[in-house]
């Protein structure tokens, strides 16, 4: 049996363990439906061109947790930003880990998506905001949507703002040969209301893990959210992720997505802009080696005037890896005045290393200022001569450019203790003794 | 310390050195000039190790060490400091986290421990005070967006901080002003000794009347013409270079 068929076929089961009567029900109905006429993307279809997802689908994936698997937090502890205090909302073989988690409910919301859709005080918010920006097509999204129960739930009410930055962990244990997960996150930020999260999937063996990860993302007006997602999982851990985000008038939402691991990433980042004044950031540094594959789709769709949006990807690619970049921009013709920035660049330091970069502009407005521009290049051979005319060798050289190549991403990381850890990662990864302190 | 035996060195298949000889010992200061692409940076950047240059023919001695095969971090390891003509900008790498690196690097390759932070700091602010820089400039990204000036400073500063044995200073002079150009060549004179050397690649008279060169060479087509004490530079000045092209090399 294929994945396809198995995720089909186990959909009765899913069944069997949820409250048929919730109107969610049909929402997932609808969904399983849409994946089973679809099915996996293939390479034939252009957003696909350059990820398959063949070889997963032949992997025989286990599909429901089975029992919770306790882990020690000094194990852990290195994948959480510990350096500062946070909320966590941690999940072990997709079952929540209330030991390890540290939620609240003290003026906001940061708890479980269980709770959020079983719960009767949470239900006037689901019926809002529940699957309303996640794709109803995309075939990957609404399979999440179909077996969509675990996850992170957050909601910050007007003019709050949490006391400490939330983090989202997913660890894979590695107790079933090889699992599939599907978290699902809601985030709602009410009017004037800030919030700061970290995700994270992690894999604790060389155990096969896929996780499928629809997360939405809802900013009021006036509305800040940073959302930093840190990718370092193991060669054996694949991520698709979908990312929706709704944005009203005025708020500002950036997205950093730090790539630096995993078997098989692919970050669908999609931003809506349903307002004035908006202002939507998404930027990437992406060091991979090996043969590690991740593919950026970006999508900002300008729905109206006066917005900006500002895309920064960076990519370094050693090895046999494989990047893709494919920025999409929209510009409605109502939405006058849109200021649209797209910038993606790329270093390969291995001959054998692949990157296809692509913009996709569809602009039906006039008055707009939209600039993009994607590079791919090799070292600065003038410029490894003068650091190594001043004793540094090469493969230090190499390290300090390239960290200089990706560091301007990292400026508008509000978070400086996770710029520190960011930094350290992009050293360790370039495999270079940073001679100064972070 | 530095001896140079019929050099020959080309790039893309056009020979630009063509057999340049020159002795530089401990203590000594030394011009070279020339007209417009002679090959002064040419010689320069093959002393330093740039691969960019075919070496052909000839040998570079340091300390009686053939330099071939030697890889420009371990030139520098080994005390040998260029002075770029056109440093290079490289965003996003301050100046401090810079030199700490490069000096870090050095004594690595020397089986040494990472400089204390409180030294660093202190080798910093002394060396920076010697040249007259400002703090500030320090956090910048080295070189981007320095004035012609300010670069040529911030190398000396680099100089100051390495301590080579022997430093080729690459028309450091140009694009300072008056009162640069006395900072510096101070900054210069105070780390000469008997032990260590400096070749002077320059245009101008100007800058050896306060760095005072024991020889003045000429080159022209990539080889050195003419050699002589540093009433040749005035002769230079007063000129041209035209009489040497025309005197046949004996
Ligand atoms: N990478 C290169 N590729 C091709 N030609 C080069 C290269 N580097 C130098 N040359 C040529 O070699 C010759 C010598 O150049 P060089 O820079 O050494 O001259 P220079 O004496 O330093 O001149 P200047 O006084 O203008 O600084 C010039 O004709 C120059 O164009
Ligand atoms: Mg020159």
């Amino acid at each position: 049996m294929d994945l396809k068929e198995k995720l089909v076929s186990s959909f009765m089961a899913f069944e069997n363990n949820v409250d048929l009567d919730h109107p969610i029900h049909d929402i997932r109905s609808e969904a399983i439906k849409n994946f089973e006429t679809k099915g996996f993307p293939s390479r034939k279809e252009e957003a696909w061109k350059y990820t398959s997802l063949n070889s997963l689908q032949k992997i025989d994936f286990s599909i429901f947790p089975k029992e919770e698997n306790a882990l020690e937090y000094n194990h852990v502890k290195k994948y959480f930003l510990h350096e500062i205090d946070t909320y966590k909302i941690v999940f072990v073989d997709g079952i929540y880990s209330s030991f390890l988690s540290e939620t609240t409910h003290d003026g906001v919301d940061i708890c479980l998506m269980s709770s959020a859709l079983t719960k009767p005080m949470y239900k006037p918010v689901i019926d809002v905001y529940f699957n309303k920006v996640a794709s109803k097509e995309e075939s990957l999204t609404t399979l999440n949507t179909a077996f969509s129960r675990e996850g992170a739930y957050i909601y910050i009410p007007k003019n709050k703002a949490p006391k400490k930055p939330v983090e989202i962990l997913h660890f894979a244990t590695g107790n079933e040969a090889s699992l599939m997960l599907q978290p699902r996150n809601l985030i709602i930020v009410e009017e004037n209301a800030e919030l700061q999260v970290i995700e994270r999937h992690q894999s604790l063996t060389k155990n096969e893990v896929l996780t499928n990860s629809v997360t939405e993302i809802f900013a009021a007006k006036d509305a800040i959210v940073d959302y930093y997602k840190v990718q370092n999982d193991t060669n054996d851990a694949s991520l698709i992720d979908n990312t929706y985000i709704a944005q009203k008038d005025k708020s500002v939402v950036k997205v950093h997505t730090f790539s630096f691991g995993g078997k098989l990433t692919r970050n669908n980042l999609n931003f809506y802009q349903d307002g004035e004044y908006i202002d939507s950031t998404l930027k990437g540094v992406t060091i991979l080696g090996e043969k590690q594959h991740v593919d950026h789709h970006t999508l900002v769709h300008h729905q109206q005037p006066n917005c900006e949006s500002h895309q920064d990807y960076k990519g370094i690619y050693g090895e046999r890896s494989t990047g893709v970049f494919n920025g999409k921009i929209i510009v409605d013709k109502i939405a006058q005045k849109t200021n649209a920035f797209q910038q993606n660049n790329n270093v390969l330091i291995s001959d054998k290393a692949t990157i296809n970069t692509k913009p996709q502009l569809e602009i039906f407005a006039d008055d707009v200022r939209c600039s993009h521009g994607c590079t791919i290049g090799q070292l600065d051979e003038d410029a490894m001569f003068y650091l190594q005319s001043r004793g540094i060798p090469r493969k230090e050289a190499t390290g300090l450019l390239m960290y200089a190549f990706a560091n301007n991403v990292l400026e508008s990381v509000r978070l400086p203790e996770l710029k520190k850890r960011i930094n350290k990662l992009i050293a360790t990864k370039l495999g270079v003794r940073l001679g100064f302190d972070l | 310390m530095l001896k140079i035996k019929d050099l020959h060195a080309s790039v893309e298949g056009k020979e630009i050195l063509t057999g340049v000889n020159l002795e530089v010992k401990p203590g000594e200061v030394h011009a070279i000039m020339g007209p417009n692409g002679s090959g002064k940076s040419t010689l320069a950047s093959v002393i330093a190790g740039n691969e960019d240059f075919e070496i052909t023919k000839g040998t570079i001695l340091f300390e009686g060490e053939d330099l071939d095969e030697v890889s420009p971090e371990e030139r520098a390891h080994k005390g040998i400091f260029l002075s770029f003509q056109y440093p290079v900008e490289i965003p996003g790498v301050s100046v401090t986290n810079f030199m700490k690196t490069a000096i870090n690097e050095s004594r690595k390759a020397r089986g040494q421990e990472d400089m204390p932070a409180n030294q660093m700091l202190k080798l910093i602010r002394e060396k920076s005070e010697l040249l007259d820089i400002d703090r500030k400039f320090l956090s910048r990204s080295l070189n981007e967006g320095f004035s012609g000036g300010e670069k040529k400073r911030n190398e000396i500063f680099q100089m100051a901080m390495l301590e080579p044995k022997m430093a080729i200073l690459d028309e450091t002079d140009s694009g300072l002003d008056i009162d640069a150009l006395r900072i510096v060549a101070n900054g210069v004179n105070k780390l000469k000794s008997k032990d260590n050397a400096v070749i002077l690649i320059t245009h101008y008279q100007r800058l050896l009347e306060y760095i005072i060169p024991d020889f003045v060479h000429v080159i022209h087509d990539g080889k050195i013409v003419k050699s002589g004490t540093k009433e040749l530079a005035l002769e230079l000045e007063e000129k041209g270079y035209d009489w040497l092209k025309k005197e046949p090399v004996a």
